[in-house]
């Protein structure tokens, strides 16, 4: 009796619980969709023009969103493959020439370790939008290989040697050996930038 | 000197500073504020639902 009672109660519906809706949930990840469209596009413009379309086709395609899953590779996964997708039809980069980090959109980093961060935004701002992309998702965003395969839509090996070529493309760029043991701190690193830009005195 | 501990080579010093940087270059651009603009266009389509 008292589960058929139930069953007129909730007029109709499955005894389920009303879940709450999940576009509500949207609003959450609009600082990590935003971090991510930048890394993408390294343009302002570009990454809020982007952003702009993912809230549109997130809202409107919510039906696809698995209740349950991870909202937040949902809504990555939606956003990369509209910026991909903008990037074959209009055949061409917004890239800003002087990378996106070198313009004063940043508050001025620790006073240790700034140049070989500033360094560091530079080259990162160099490498391909397929390399910052995976260099974004596995080693910054904290998701693994294998969610990040799922997003990128290819396999898990493909993104661990995107992952490794990157981070190397990166190393290069800063003038460091990837794999380089002798290394043996964030001071070394500083001297190698620093030896680099002919800066050192020692 | 030579562990056999784990199969998974360990991270070098360099893949490690790079991954540190990475995350700090995330952790900056999460802390950039957000444009009202996005939070006015869930408003609007939320409201455009309402109407239909």
């Amino acid at each position: 009796m008292t589960q058929s009672s139930q069953n007129r109660a909730s007029g109709g519906r499955t005894s389920q619980p009303q879940d709450v809706d999940p576009r509500d949930e949207i609003i959450r990840y609009l600082s990590p969709m935003r971090a991510f469209a930048i890394s993408l596009t390294r343009n302002i413009t570009a990454a809020d023009d982007l952003v702009q379309d993912t809230i549109v086709k997130a809202w409107t395609h919510i039906d696809k969103f698995q209740a349950g899953t991870n909202m937040q590779a949902w809504l990555f996964t939606i956003l990369r493959n509209t910026f991909y997708s903008d990037r074959r039809k209009h055949r061409r980069e917004v890239p800003d020439p002087e990378g996106i980090h070198a313009a004063s959109l940043f508050e001025k980093p620790e006073h240790d370790g700034k140049l070989a961060f500033s360094d560091f935004q530079r080259a990162f701002d160099k490498l391909s939008a397929e390399h910052r992309e995976v260099l974004i998702l596995v080693g910054a965003s904290g998701f693994s290989c294998e969610e990040a395969s799922e997003m990128m839509g290819v396999a898990v090996g493909t993104v661990k040697s995107r992952t490794s070529r990157a981070r190397k493309r990166l190393a290069d760029l800063m003038g460091l050996a990837e794999g380089e043991e002798v290394l043996s701190g964030s001071d070394r690193m500083i001297d190698a930038v620093m030896s680099r830009s002919g800066m050192h005195a020692a | 000197m030579y562990q056999d501990m784990a199969e998974e080579p360990k991270k070098s010093r360099v893949t490690e500073q790079i991954d540190e940087n990475l995350k700090r270059v995330y952790e900056n651009l999460l802390k950039e504020q957000v444009p009202d603009k996005f939070r006015q266009l869930l408003d609007k389509l939320k409201e455009k639902d309402r109407r239909t």
